[in-house]
C-alpha cells in the first residue's frame, strides 16, 4: 500500500463505489439493479475526476474582478470532462431503461435469466 | 507553426462532420430519401478517404489537423497517416457494399416509419468509426466509442423480435462494462500525466517511466484500458453476446457490426499502445502476454463453437470470435511483423465476413427462410451468386492461396517465427489446429450447399431474382478479396510504412 | 463384375455421405441423456430435429426452484461475485494509494495546459466562465460528439418505444388516459411555478459564459419544466404548443445550426483564416463570440430530448 491512501480519501471513496457499481452491473440478474449499478459506476468516475481537479484554498474557475492569475483558481479541465460524462451517462441510462420496458412488455419479467428461459420456451412452441 | 494547408488535408474533418450532418438532417425525411442520402454520403466519404490516402502516400508523412484555432495540447486534433486513411477507405467501402447487399432486407425487416431512423444510425456509426480511426485525443476517443456502442445497439434491436432485444441488452451490458473500465483508466492516466492529447501524454509517460515514478498506477492503467477495449471487441471470455447479436439482426447490420465495429476498438487499442504508452512499456508490463493467451484460446474455442452450431448464422458469428482471436494473437506476438499481420487480418476479415453474411442471407432466402443446415442443402444451385460468394468467403477463411486469408495466415506464421522463443512453437501449433477446425466447418457447409437435391418437376425452372445492388455488392467484395490476395505485397509494405508513421 | 455388398448401410462411405448431406448425426444415440425410443426413428435417419419431445423439454426448463444444481450454482455465484468485487476494489486501492496527492498545486495535472486556460482564456474567447470556454472553444469537438450521443440515444429510444397515433388511441386502459386529474392544488401551484422554471432555465442557458451553467444544465431545467406541465395538465393541452412537428423542427434546426457553426470554426481554425466572430467585452451578455449561440442551440436540443424521453416512456409518442 502506497503512501497516499489517507490523503486521497476522496479517490478511495470513488474507487469503492466504482467496484460496487461494476459488480452490480455485471453480475446482478435484475435489469433495474443493473441500471442502478451503471449509474453508481459512472457517478464514481465523476467523483474521481472532480476530486482530482481541486487545488487547496482556491476558487472555482470563474473569473472574478478581472483576476486571471493561475494561483487563484482550480484546474478547469476535469470539470469539463465531468460535464461531458454526465450527458453520456444520461443517454445510456435512457436507452437501457427503454430496452427494459420493451423486454418487460414482451416477457413480463425483469430477471435476465427468466427472460432467457421464456425466450427459449417461446421458440420451441 | 502551421503552414498553409493543401485542401485535401481538410477531408478527414469534412468526412466526419458530413456524416453527422447527414444523420441529423435525415430525421424528418422518409425512408427512401434517407436511403439515397446515406448512400451518397458513404460514396463521398470513400472518395475523400481515397484522395487523402493518395495524398499522404505521395508526401510520405502524416499530417495533423487542429479542430479549431488552438494546437495541441490546448485544443483537439486529428491525425491522418497512411494507415489511418487506408483503414478509412476500406471500412467505408465495406460499409457501402454491406448496405447495398442488405438493402432489400432493410426494407422488408423494418417497419416503414422506422427506416429513416435506421439510416440515421448508419450515418452516425460511420462518423464515429472515422473519428476513432483519426483521433489524436483520448477523451474524444471515449466519446466516439460511446456513439459507436449506442449506434451498434440500435442496429441490432431495430428488428423487434424477442431474440434481438435480448441480444441487444446483453451487448449493451458488456459494452458498458468495457466503457466503464476504459473511463477510469483514462481518468487515472490524466491524473498522472496531466495531458489528454496522445503525443503530449506520451512524452510525460516516457519521463515517468525513466524516473520510475508511479509504476503501480501505470500498470493498473494499462491493464484497465486494455481489458476495457478487449471486452468491447469480443475477446475470448467476453464473447458471449456475439452469436446472438450477429445472428438475429437484419443482414446489413450483422455484416457492418461483425466487420467494422469490433475492429474499431482494436484499432483504438493499437493506437493507444503506440502513441500514448509506447510499445516498449507495453512489452515490459507483460499485458501483451495476457492478450496473446486469450487470443489463442479464442482461436480454438471460437472454432469449436462454430462446429457445434446448428444454424449458419451462429456458425459465422462464432467464426468471428475465432478471427478476433487471430488479431489479438498477432498483437500479442510483440513484434512489428506481428502487428502488420494483425492489421492485414483486420482488413481481410472486414471484407470476408461481410461477404459471408450476405451470401448466407442469399442462401437462406431460397431455402424457405430456414436457417438450419439440413434446409440449406443444395441451395447453391438455387442461388448461384450466393453459392459462389459463400465458396470464395469460406476458402478465404480457411486459407486457400490466391485469396486474402492465405496471405494473413502466411504473415502470422512468418511473424511467429520472429517472435520471442516461448511463443514460436505454441503459435504455430494453434495456427495449424485452428486452420484444420476452420476447414471442418466451412468446407462441410460448402459441400452441403453444393450437394444436389432432388427437385420436383414444377419447381425446376423457378429462378430467384437478385437485385442489382446486391449483385454488385457481392461481386465487388469478391473482387476486393482477390485483390488483397494477389496484390498483397504493396499493401503489406504500405501497412509497414503506416505503422512507422503511427508511432 | 463388382461385388455387391450386403452391409452397405454400415460402410464408411455411406456413413460419410450421410453426414455430409446432413441426414445423420454421428453423435445421436451417444450423447442423449436417455436412450431414444422407437417412435423417434424416421426411416434411415436417427435424428430428426422437428420431433423433439416438447413437453418434456418445457417441464425441465420450468422447474428451476427444486433443481439442486441451480440452487448450488446460485450460492456459488453470489460468493464469487462478492469476491470479484473485493478483488477489483483492492486492485484500484493499490493504484490510488500511489497516485499524486489531491489538492497539490504542484501536481502533474496543474501544468501548462490549465495555466493557459486560466490566464488567457478570457482574452482569447471573451467568456468569463473558464469551464464553458474550455468545452466550447478549445475542446469543441468533444462537446459536438457529446451532443450527438444525446441525439442518437433519443433516436434509439424512439425506435424502441414510439407507437403510432392509432395504437395509442386503441391501447388498453392505462392510468395516463385519465390524466389530467382534477387536482386543484397541483394545477394552481404549477401555473405559478412553470413560468418561473422556464425563466430560470433560460437564464442558466443565456448566462453560460458568465456564471456556472450553460446549455446542458439549462436545457435540463427547461425540460423539467415541460415535464411538470405535461404531468399536471395532460398531453392534449401540451400538444397545443409542443407536439411532434415542433419537436422535429426545433431539434433538427438547433443541431444543424450547431453543426454549421462548428464546421465554420474547424475550417477557419485549421486553415488559419480569420474567423470574424466578434468577441465583445468579457462580462456582457452579448460577448464571447460563438459560445452564446452554441449554448442556446445545445439548451434547446437538451430540453427537447428530456421531454421526448418522458413522453416516449409515458405514452409512446409526443
Amino acid at each position: 500500500m502506497g503512501p497516499n491512501l489517507w490523503a486521497n480519501i476522496d479517490e478511495v471513496a470513488a474507487v469503492i463505489l466504482f467496484g460496487i457499481g461494476f459488480t452490480t452491473l455485471l453480475l446482478h440478474k435484475n435489469m433495474i439493479k443493473k441500471i442502478i449499478g451503471l449509474n453508481i459506476m459512472d457517478t464514481a468516475v465523476y467523483l474521481f475526476l472532480a476530486a482530482m481537479g481541486y487545488v487547496d484554498n482556491r476558487l472555482a474557475p470563474i473569473v472574478e474582478n478581472g483576476v486571471t492569475d493561475v494561483d487563484a483558481y482550480i484546474n478547469p479541465i476535469p470539470s469539463g470532462l465531468v460535464l461531458t460524462g454526465i450527458v453520456v451517462s444520461v443517454s445510456v441510462t435512457a436507452l437501457m431503461l427503454s430496452l427494459t420496458i420493451r423486454l418487460y412488455r414482451k416477457y413480463h419479467s425483469l430477471d435476465l435469466d427468466e427472460i432467457l428461459i421464456r425466450m427459449q420456451k417461446e421458440e420451441l412452441t | 507553426m502551421n503552414l498553409a494547408r493543401n485542401f485535401v488535408e481538410n477531408f478527414p474533418c469534412f468526412s466526419i462532420v458530413l456524416c453527422m450532418v447527414a444523420g441529423i438532417l435525415s430525421t424528418p425525411i422518409k425512408g427512401n430519401h434517407a436511403k439515397r442520402i446515406t448512400l451518397l454520403v458513404v460514396i463521398l466519404v470513400t472518395c475523400m478517404s481515397a484522395a487523402t490516402f493518395l495524398y499522404v502516400v505521395s508526401t510520405g508523412t502524416s499530417f495533423v489537423y487542429t479542430m479549431g484555432k488552438y494546437p495541441a495540447p490546448w485544443g483537439n486534433e486529428i491525425r491522418a497517416g497512411v494507415l489511418e486513411t487506408m483503414l478509412a477507405t476500406v471500412f467505408s467501402l465495406v460499409m457501402l457494399f454491406s448496405l447495398l447487399g442488405g438493402m432489400d432486407h432493410v426494407f422488408k425487416d423494418i417497419p416503414e416509419e422506422k427506416i429513416n431512423l435506421y439510416f440515421i444510425l448508419v450515418d452516425l456509426l460511420l462518423s464515429s468509426l472515422l473519428a476513432i480511426i483519426y483521433t489524436n485525443d483520448l477523451f474524444t476517443g471515449y466519446v466516439f466509442v460511446e456513439i459507436n456502442t449506442i449506434a451498434a445497439c440500435g442496429m441490432i434491436m431495430i428488428r423487434k423480435i424477442g431474440r434481438s432485444l435480448v441480444a441487444a441488452t446483453r451487448y449493451m451490458v458488456m459494452s458498458l462494462i468495457g466503457s466503464g473500465l476504459f473511463l477510469i483508466g483514462l481518468a487515472m492516466l490524466y491524473d498522472i500525466t496531466g495531458h489528454l492529447l496522445m503525443e503530449n501524454a506520451h512524452l510525460v509517460m516516457n519521463q515517468l517511466v525513466q524516473e520510475g515514478k508511479y509504476s503501480v498506477p501505470l500498470l493498473v492503467i494499462i491493464s484497465f484500458i486494455t481489458v476495457g477495449l478487449a471486452i468491447k471487441s469480443g475477446l475470448y471470455p467476453f464473447h458471449s453476446w456475439m452469436p446472438d447479436a450477429y445472428g438475429y439482426s437484419t443482414v446489413s447490420s450483422s455484416s457492418i457490426l461483425s466487420s467494422l465495429v469490433s475492429k474499431s476498438y482494436i484499432i483504438l487499442l493499437i493506437k493507444i499502445f503506440y502513441r500514448v504508452i509506447g510499445f516498449d512499456n507495453i512489452v515490459n508490463s507483460k499485458i501483451v502476454d495476457v492478450l496473446f493467451v486469450f487470443g489463442l484460446a479464442g482461436m480454438v474455442m471460437g472454432s469449436v463453437g462454430a462446429i457445434m452450431a446448428k444454424d449458419i448464422y451462429r456458425m459465422i458469428a462464432f467464426s468471428s470470435v475465432a478471427q478476433i482471436g487471430y488479431v489479438y494473437m498477432g498483437i500479442g506476438l510483440e513484434t512489428e511483423a506481428g502487428m502488420v499481420a494483425a492489421i492485414f487480418h483486420i482488413l481481410t476479415h472486414a471484407i470476408t465476413k461481410s461477404l459471408l453474411f450476405l451470401a448466407a442471407k442469399g442462401l437462406n432466402n431460397v431455402s424457405g427462410r430456414k436457417r438450419v443446415f439440413y434446409a440449406l442443402q443444395g441451395s447453391a444451385f438455387r442461388n448461384p451468386l450466393a453459392g459462389v460468394a459463400f465458396l470464395v468467403g469460406s476458402l478465404s477463411m480457411v486459407g486457400i492461396p490466391m485469396l486474402s486469408g492465405f496471405i494473413s495466415k502466411l504473415l502470422f506464421a512468418t511473424a511467429a517465427l520472429g517472435a520471442a522463443r516461448e511463443k514460436v512453437l505454441i503459435t504455430l501449433i494453434v495456427l495449424a489446429v485452428s486452420t484444420i477446425l476452420n476447414a471442418i466447418y466451412f468446407l462441410h457447409t460448402v459441400v452441403r450447399i453444393y450437394t444436389p437435391v432432388h427437385v420436383p418437376e414444377e419447381f425446376k425452372n423457378v429462378h430467384v431474382r437478385v437485385s442489382k445492388g446486391a449483385a454488385l455488392a457481392v461481386f465487388s467484395l469478391i473482387c476486393m478479396n482477390f485483390i488483397l490476395g494477389l496484390l498483397s505485397q504493396p499493401i503489406t509494405d504500405l501497412i509497414q510504412v503506416g505503422i512507422a508513421m503511427f508511432a | 463384375m463388382s461385388r455387391i455388398r450386403d452391409n452397405y448401410e454400415d460402410s464408411l462411405w455411406n456413413r460419410l455421405t450421410k453426414w455430409v448431406n446432413g441426414e445423420s448425426d454421428p453423435f445421436a444415440g451417444k450423447m442423449e441423456m436417455e436412450p431414444l425410443r422407437e417412435a423417434d426413428y424416421v426411416g434411415d435417419s436417427v435424428y430428426n430435429p422437428e420431433r423433439l419431445d416438447k413437453k418434456k423439454v418445457l417441464k425441465y426448463l420450468e422447474d428451476t426452484e427444486k433443481n439442486q444444481e441451480i440452487r448450488a450454482f446460485r450460492v456459488l455465484y453470489n460468493l464469487s461475485s462478492v469476491a470479484l468485487c473485493l478483488l477489483l476494489i483492492a486492485v484500484l486501492l493499490m493504484a490510488v494509494s500511489y497516485l499524486p496527492v489531491l489538492g497539490d498545486p504542484n501536481g502533474p495535472n496543474n501544468n501548462e495546459v490549465s495555466a493557459r486556460y486560466v490566464e488567457k482564456g478570457m482574452e482569447e474567447s471573451g467568456a468569463v466562465n473558464m469551464v464553458t470556454n474550455m468545452i466550447l472553444s478549445y475542446r469543441g469537438f468533444d462537446t459536438f460528439g457529446e451532443t450527438c450521443v444525446l441525439f442518437i440515444a433519443a433516436t434509439c429510444v424512439i425506435i424502441l418505444l414510439r407507437k403510432s397515433e392509432e395504437e395509442i388511441e386503441n391501447a388498453k386502459e392505462t392510468d395516463w388516459k385519465y390524466e389530467p386529474k382534477p387536482d386543484a392544488i397541483l394545477q394552481k401551484i404549477t401555473l405559478i411555478l412553470v413560468p418561473v422554471i422556464f425563466l430560470y432555465g433560460f437564464y442558466i442557458i443565456l448566462n453560460g459564459h458568465l456564471s456556472p451553467g450553460g446549455g446542458f444544465s439549462g436545457g435540463a431545467t427547461v425540460g423539467a419544466g415541460l415535464i411538470l406541465y405535461v404531468t399536471t395538465f395532460g398531453f392534449h393541452k401540451t400538444q397545443r404548443f409542443f407536439n411532434e412537428k415542433t419537436y422535429d423542427m426545433v431539434k433538427v434546426g438547433a443541431l444543424s445550426l450547431y453543426s454549421v457553426t462548428m464546421i465554420y470554426y474547424f475550417y477557419t481554425g485549421a486553415n488559419l483564416i480569420e474567423n470574424h466572430i466578434p468577441l465583445g467585452t468579457p462580462g456582457d451578455i452579448l460577448s464571447s463570440g460563438m459560445i452564446l449561440p452554441i449554448n442556446i442551440f445545445v439548451g434547446l436540443e437538451v430540453a427537447c430530448t428530456m421531454y421526448a424521453f418522458f413522453a416516449l416512456f409515458r405514452r409512446g409518442g409526443m
